[in-house]
C-alpha cells in the first residue's frame, strides 16, 4: 500500500478524515487572518523596511506552525488513546498490533502536521510578495499591499474550499469568509492608526 | 497433502474497516479465494461475522492473522472442509 492510500486508509478506519479537513480549514484561516493583521498594522504606522517585516511575519508563520503541531499532536493523541483502549475493551483484545494501533500512533502525527503546514504554507504564500520585492523583484503594487491581497485571495479560496466541502454554494462561502478578513482589516486600520 | 477447500468462521470486527474491505483484505491473503461474509449482529463498537471463505488450498495462518491486522478477533471455526490429495494413502 502506498503510503497516501496507507495515510487516507488511517484516517478513514478511525473516522478523522473531517478533523483533519477542519483543522486544516481553522488553522489556515488562522494564519492568513495573522499574517493579514501583522501586515495591516505595519501599513497603518511607519512601514519599517520589508527586511523587518519578513522577519516578524516569519516568526508568527513559525509560532504558528509549531503551535499547531504541538497542540494538535497532544490533544489528538489522548483522542486517539482513548478511541483505542474503548475498542479493545469492547473487543476484549489487545489491538496494538492492528491497524487501529498504527492509526492510534500515526493519525495524531498526521493530523497535527495538517495543522502546522496550514498556517505555515498559506503564511509563506502570503509572504512571497515580500520576498519578491526584498530580492529585488518590481511588483505593480507595493509589496505590503499585494501580501495583503493574496491573503484577501486565500482567504477567499479558504471560504470556497469550505463551501464544496460541505455542499453549500462556493461563492457565498467564498464571500463569508472574505467579509470575515475585510471586518478585521477594518477593526485594524480604525483601532491601530493614529 | 491435505488441502482446506472451505471455512466458516465465526469473527468480531469493529465497525472499521467496513465489511467490503474486510472480505476483499482477507480474499486477498490467497490466489483464487472466495470469501462470502455476512454480519450477523452490530454492537456499539463491534459487529459479529459470519465469513465462509473458499479456495483450492487456504492458508488458515495468512487467514487468521488478516483479521488479527484489520482488529478482527476469530471466535470460533464453525464448518471446515478438506480434500486429501491423490497421492494420500
Amino acid at each position: 500500500m502506498k503510503i497516501i492510500d496507507r495515510a487516507r486508509f488511517l484516517l478513514r478506519i478511525t473516522s478523522t478524515h473531517g478533523i483533519a479537513r477542519r483543522y486544516f480549514v481553522v488553522n489556515g484561516f488562522d494564519g492568513a487572518l495573522t499574517m493579514l493583521g501583522l501586515i495591516i498594522g505595519f501599513m497603518v504606522s511607519d512601514p519599517p523596511p520589508v527586511a523587518i517585516v519578513i522577519s516578524a511575519c516569519l516568526g508568527a508563520a513559525i509560532a504558528l506552525a509549531v503551535s499547531g503541531v504541538s497542540s494538535a499532536y497532544v490533544s489528538e493523541s489522548a483522542e486517539r488513546r482513548r478511541a483505542l483502549e474503548q475498542l479493545q475493551d469492547a473487543m476484549a483484545v489487545d489491538l496494538g498490533e492492528s491497524f487501529h494501533g498504527e492509526a492510534a500512533r500515526w493519525v495524531p502525527m498526521m493530523i497535527a502536521l495538517v495543522n502546522g503546514l496550514a498556517p505555515l504554507v498559506i503564511c509563506l504564500l502570503i509572504m512571497m510578495p515580500l520576498w519578491l520585492a526584498h530580492a529585488g523583484v518590481s511588483l505593480p503594487v507595493a509589496p505590503l499591499l499585494s501580501a495583503v491581497l493574496v491573503a484577501l485571495v486565500l482567504i477567499f479560496f479558504l471560504g470556497v474550499f469550505l463551501g464544496r466541502i460541505s455542499g453549500v454554494s462556493w461563492w457565498r462561502s467564498g464571500l463569508q469568509t472574505l467579509l470575515v478578513a475585510l471586518v478585521t482589516a477594518a477593526l485594524i486600520t480604525l483601532i491601530a492608526s493614529d | 497433502m491435505v488441502a482446506v477447500k472451505r471455512l466458516v468462521l465465526d469473527v468480531l470486527k469493529p465497525h472499521q474497516p467496513n465489511a467490503l474491505v474486510f472480505s476483499q483484505t482477507l480474499a486477498a491473503t490467497g490466489a483464487g479465494y472466495r470469501v462470502q461474509l455476512t454480519v450477523s449482529e452490530v454492537d456499539e463498537h463491534t459487529e459479529t461475522l459470519r465469513i465462509v471463505i473458499a479456495g483450492d488450498a487456504l492458508d488458515f495462518d495468512a487467514i487468521e492473522s488478516a483479521i488479527k491486522r484489520m482488529g478482527g478477533s476469530l471466535h470460533s471455526i464453525d464448518e471446515v472442509e478438506v480434500h486429501s490429495g491423490d497421492d494420500a494413502g
